[in-house]
């Protein structure tokens, strides 16, 4: 029997939940955006994406914060779909990267 | 999204005591591990509901599945005597049965 690394309920040792708020930073918002947009459009459910958080390396879950989990769960989904490929966006990121990101 | 606003659909009804299967198959399972194979009771009858199961894999959700709200009492799932609060969860219909006593 398997309980998978989204289903913490009840587990002992876990601590108090932080509930104080936090200033979100842009590109959370940004996730927040495509995630709405993408469910408008049709293209995603809500419940693909928790299926998509569950099949995740659960390593890498534990690892990820909570919006780092919504972005790897649209990716895995855009690629599903045959909507985007893994080198589309990887491909994509180099470009932000060579653009944007630290010299 | 799905919903009737009919509460005479499903089985079960608002009293009846009912007991959470102890499933564990792969999938998208919409019923948290901590309340499997408890015994509570039926609270309110949500309504129907295509089924998070399905959809999860894209599929339509049909057919629709009966949501109800089912109570617990603490003591029965943590098996802590002194507290006497319910605990309410959202469960479909396919994971209850009735309880045996």
């Amino acid at each position: 029997m398997a309980r998978g690394h989204h289903d913490v309920g009840g587990l002992p040792g876990a601590g108090p939940i932080d509930q104080t708020e936090h200033q979100l930073s842009d590109w959370e918002i940004l996730a927040d955006a495509v995630n709405q947009a993408l469910g408008a459009k049709g293209i995603k459910r809500t419940d693909e994406m928790r299926r998509a958080r569950e099949e995740m390396d659960s390593a890498a879950y534990r690892d990820m914060t909570y919006y780092e989990r919504w972005i790897a769960s649209i990716e895995a989904i855009l690629i599903e779909k045959n909507i985007l490929t893994k080198e589309e966006i990887d491909r994509k990121l180099r470009e932000f990267d060579a653009k944007w990101g630290e010299p | 999204m799905g919903r009737t606003l009919n509460a005479e659909v499903g089985k079960l009804k608002p009293g009846d005591r009912v007991t959470v299967k102890f499933e564990d198959r792969p999938g998208h399972l919409r019923t948290p591990w901590y309340i499997r194979g408890k015994t509570g009771w039926i609270e309110r009858v949500h309504g129907e509901f295509l089924n998070p199961e399905s959809l999860a894999y894209g599929r339509d959700g049909l057919p629709k599945k009966t949501l109800y709200l089912v109570a617990f009492n603490q003591s029965d799932i943590w098996g802590r005597t002194s507290n006497a609060d319910k605990l309410l969860v959202d469960i479909y219909e396919h994971w209850l049965d009735p309880a045996s006593n």
